[in-house]
């Protein structure tokens, strides 16, 4: 028994001591460790699109959608965010795209990046001889050559006029087919159509072969560098909207952790102190198991892979400081109990009551807790609840938090606790 | 032992209409507060724009908005970018997402008191203690919705995103905090104690006097966490913590003051029907 309960203490302080070196940051096994944070607390976008998916049904629409997110995806990578998170989401019938941009400095260019349908399209220009007398009109009629016949887009700076413009390739078949446009067009202009807007109408002087060309409008370099970013990461399937902002910058989200860390440390001491005032020796050993409660907390924060992976954010930190709360509550519900107990019976069997009636009241009122956890974490993404956002992160940190404090609150607490009963029979 | 301690014991129950009283004058005044000024709902919820910039002199602005169309959007950073400000945080949002996250508040709100009560029934084998562990539920919300309508009123505050994550955490909190207090009733119906008797009353008075310092205690020490976030969280979180502080300290009464008296009252009023 009492060989037993040393071997559980150092397991317990192991425990510790490498949760403590996650926490503090140092690599463990070769592998270091990081926080992941919210867009509330690093700076940064969270941009809800929503898509118009009008006349596409049933697999269609599944597989537009599918499509569509993917090729935001590559916008958003080949854009250079880190990180980034594309999701989507479908509430009663509305399609949306949930992109979350961390660290961004300017929104603007990356809603105009993503939100752009970028429908490429090659165009013949065909001169419609009027009645006489009257000049000749030109009507434009679209080719089957798409941007989906692209193989690769990049930037570069027109030789002649140094202005930027935008270099493409077409793939195998691409080659073809403009091959044949150029052939059937020569002294005439092929126009270059961007989500139906022209945007140039060169003039063929000879059949391209080859299958490369240049787009040269009037474009500023971000405007070149935006559109080889959509042309390489390709059209969209069906049109998105903008319907949700949230931008929050860098120093607001500093000035936010550093808040909640000094306000957190205040009521951590406050609760500290509390608790020894109430419960005298008992509290401190109820203090030490918080502590410990805190590490492991921390270094699951930092450990934990997808899909339980944490992302703290702002709520995500109160539903950590309630967790805390609730940490404690273990403990006040042993203390009391063993305050009743301790009347009828020796301090050490006293003890083992305790834990035992106090464990069913934990137990019931954590599983409450943790089902309302479940509901708002919605780990199962069930489409008629939130999917994302603040409310997934207060639950998910509030979940662990509970979880925790059934480990310190009973086993942490009690094996210190019957260690500190072992002392106080020797004496 | 056992009489020796029932001597202590307080005459909870004797007072349980005061009890009722005191959560009637605060849901009346809540509920008066709804249906007169109703709710001040921000952006989350009527859709618009929000944003925070600070100017070259360190002053910090906070700028609102409707429902704006997407030239005024840009309208609107320009002219920060044209006062040389820092852009804070810049938030729109569509008239859409409002109705949306309404509906989906609703069904989490449903899924977790259906889920809540199914566990308190299965657990305490009777329906009465899930449904009146579920009333004290629904009375904290109230309050806690009540109390931000009065707050929205008088001090302009505005129901957000993270409010509908206060509520739905008070729901849970609140029943936390009944379990416990009922799982002590549960345990002293077990074993029957002569001094009690089979007694709804007595057995409540006794489960109360010894779980009181504890839901006194529990209480503090969240408490104390939420108030030095209320003080010292920074904005952002400020009126998230004053909702779950409200909520704490309602659902903490909420236990002994309206969940066990509603178990007794109905426990006694369906004794004198039986006989």
């Amino acid at each position: 028994m009492k060989k037993n309960l040393l071997v559980k203490v150092i397991l317990i302080l192991l425990l510790t001591v490498a949760c403590g070196i996650i926490s503090y940051g140092y690599p463990l096994f070769g592998k270091k460790f990081n926080l992941s944070l919210g867009l509330d607390l690093s700076g940064g976008s969270h941009l809800v699109f929503e898509a118009d998916a009008g006349g596409l049904h049933g697999d269609k629409k599944e597989q537009a959608l599918k499509s569509l997110r993917d090729v935001i995806e590559k916008r958003v990578n080949l854009f250079g965010v880190s990180e980034s998170n594309v999701q989507t989401s479908n509430f009663e019938g509305k399609d949306r795209i949930i992109v979350e941009l961390p660290g961004i400095s300017d929104p603007k260019e990356a809603t105009a990046l993503i939100g752009q349908t970028a429908q490429l399209l090659f165009a013949e220009v065909i001169e419609i001889e009027g009645e006489k007398g009257s000049t000749p009109s030109s009507q434009v009629v679209p080719t089957d050559l798409t941007g989906a016949d692209l193989k690769s887009a990049s930037t570069v700076f027109d030789q002649n006029t140094g202005k930027p413009s935008v270099s493409i390739e077409f793939n195998e078949e691409g080659s073809k087919k403009f091959e044949e446009i150029t052939g059937r067009n020569i002294g005439k202009a092929v126009a270059i159509i961007l989500d139906n807007d022209i945007v140039s109408a060169p003039s063929v002087n000879e059949k391209i072969v080859g299958g490369k060309a240049q787009i040269s409008g009037s474009f500023t370099v971000e405007e070149a560098n935006k559109l080889e970013v959509q042309l390489n990461a390709g059209a969209l399937p069906v049109s998105v909207k903008l319907v949700e902002e949230k931008t929050v910058g860098a120093t607001l989200g500093a000035d936010s952790i550093a808040k909640s860390i000094k306000a957190g440390l205040i009521g951590l001491v406050m609760v500290m102190l509390f608790m020894i005032l109430s419960y005298g020796k008992y509290g401190i050993i109820a203090d030490i198991s918080l502590l410990i409660f805190g590490v492991i907390t921390f270094a699951l924060y930092k450990i934990l892979p997808p899909p339980f992976a944490i992302t703290l954010t702002l709520p995500g930190i109160a539903g950590f400081l309630l967790s805390v709360g609730m940490a404690v509550d273990s403990n006040i519900l042993i203390f009391e109990r063993l305050k009743e107990e301790i009347k009828n019976r020796p301090f050490a069997s006293a003890l083992e009551v305790s834990f035992g009636r106090a464990w069913d009241s934990i137990r019931d009122a954590n599983v409450a807790t943790l089902a309302t956890a479940f509901i708002l974490a919605n780990p199962l993404d069930w489409s008629f609840l939130h999917v994302s956002g603040p409310v997934r992160g207060f639950a998910m940190t509030l979940a662990l938090g509970i979880g925790i404090s059934l480990f310190t609150g009973i086993v942490v607490s009690r094996n210190l606790l019957r260690l500190f009963v072992k002392d106080e029979i020797r004496k | 032992m056992r009489l020796e301690s029932n001597q202590n014991m307080i005459l909870w129950m004797k007072y349980k209409f005061i009890y009722f009283a005191v959560s009637a004058v605060f849901l009346i005044v809540g509920i008066f507060s709804l249906l007169k000024w109703g709710l001040n709902l921000g952006i989350d919820f009527t859709g618009g724009v929000v944003t925070e910039y600070q100017l070259i002199n360190g002053e910090i602005k906070l700028e609102k908005y409707g429902v704006k169309s997407e030239e005024e959007i840009s309208k609107i950073r320009e002219n920060i970018k044209i006062l040389g400000a820092k852009e804070l945080r810049f938030e729109v949002v569509g008239p859409s997402i409002g109705p949306e996250l309404i509906k989906k508040t609703y069904y989490a709100l449903g899924i977790s008191a259906l889920l809540i009560l199914f566990w308190v029934a299965i657990q305490f084998k009777s329906i009465k203690f899930g449904i009146s562990a579920i009333l004290a539920m629904i009375h904290d919300s109230l309050i806690l919705v009540g109390g931000f309508s009065l707050l929205g009123h008088f001090f302009n505050v505005e129901i957000d995103f993270l409010f509908v994550t206060a509520v739905l955490t008070i729901l849970s909190f609140s029943v936390h905090d009944t379990i416990v207090v009922y799982d002590r009733i549960r345990e002293k119906m077990k074993k029957y104690d002569p001094a009690l008797g089979s007694d709804i009353t007595g057995i409540a008075n006794s489960a109360l006097t010894e779980t009181m310092v504890r839901s006194i205690n529990n209480s503090f020490t969240i408490i104390f966490m939420l108030l030095s976030l209320v003080l010292m969280g920074g904005d952002t979180i400020r009126w998230f913590a004053v909702a779950l502080l409200i909520g704490t300290i309602s659902g903490t009464y909420s236990s002994p003051f309206v969940a066990v008296p509603i178990l007794v009252t109905w426990e006694e009023l369906e004794k004198r029907f039986r006989k």
